[in-house]
């Protein structure tokens, strides 16, 4: 066991067992700080893969915004009833069986794959400039980068439609 | 090293606990939580195969539009709910039954 394989046991068992306590804690607040420690794990695992760039997009982007907007949600959306009802619904034995099913599925799916047991390639090739200039670049990710401007444009607008309105029904 | 398998089995176990809860929370909230948990491990296989197989741009490219993707949805998502919300005081995703004619 190298230094590299213990750390991402340990990480890969703590983000899995904070991602069990994302889905079954009960009080919706808990559930989104457990929520943060997963994404830091997934961080951290991200690091283990030699990528700093997304390393810190994670973290930025993943615990900076998007899970301060979950813990907004949660504060908005507090009604007094709703700690003493089932976090879960009735099907809930039905969506582990679903979910067990899935994993046995990708599992014997991904053990097929040829490359499944391969080791990784010497040279860490992480090159930030060349991808800021592949996202530019017209003959290579300028339409998937466009769409994706356009897409955050229209999340933000369908956002402020969609709460702003304040009429009752 | 690590092989490739076990990024492969650990994204596929956070992708099964995420899927868990989507489908079985009540707060809607709570199922938002499971898609963010699924698109986690969506990001951990395409940086893993981007490390061991394909190390180009396209590979971080594509991560990087899975992030945006995941952005807009937390957005409109959590609009949305806020939205039902206020006019059913519920975030109970088996009440919103606003669409039942």
């Amino acid at each position: 066991m190298t230094p590299l394989q213990i750390i991402f046991l340990i990480v890969a068992v703590l983000t899995l067992g904070c991602a069990v306590m994302v889905v079954s804690t009960k009080r919706m607040m808990h559930a989104a700080l457990w929520l943060v420690m997963t994404l830091l794990g997934v961080a951290v695992t991200f690091a283990t893969l030699e990528s700093a760039f997304f390393t810190v997009v994670q973290v930025v982007v993943y615990i900076g915004a998007i899970a301060i907007l979950i813990i907004f949600a949660v504060m908005l959306t507090r009604p007094e009833i709703q700690e003493k009802e089932p976090a879960l619904n009735r099907g809930a034995w039905l969506a582990g069986l679903a979910a067990l099913l899935v994993f046995a599925g990708l599992a014997a799916g991904l053990s097929l794959l040829p490359s499944f047991g391969s080791q990784r390639p010497p040279a860490a090739v992480e090159d930030i400039a060349a991808l800021g200039a592949a996202l530019v670049s017209p003959d290579a990710y300028v339409i998937p980068f466009e769409v994706a401007s356009v897409l955050l444009i229209g999340a933000l607008i369908g956002a402020i439609y969609v709460t702003g309105s304040q009429q009752q029904p | 090293m690590i092989p490739l398998s076990w990024y492969l089995i650990f994204a596929a176990l956070l992708f099964c606990i995420g899927l868990y809860g989507v489908l079985a929370r009540r707060n809607a909230v709570g199922v938002l939580m499971g898609i963010e948990l699924m698109l986690n491990a969506v990001n951990v296989n395409l940086l893993a195969f981007w490390r061991y197989l394909y190390t180009g741009t396209g590979a971080q490219v594509f991560v990087a539009v899975v992030l945006v993707a995941a952005a807009a949805e937390a957005v409109i998502g959590l609009a949305l709910i806020i939205s039902a919300y206020r006019r059913r005081k519920t975030v109970a995703a088996d009440e919103m039954t606003l669409l039942k004619g």
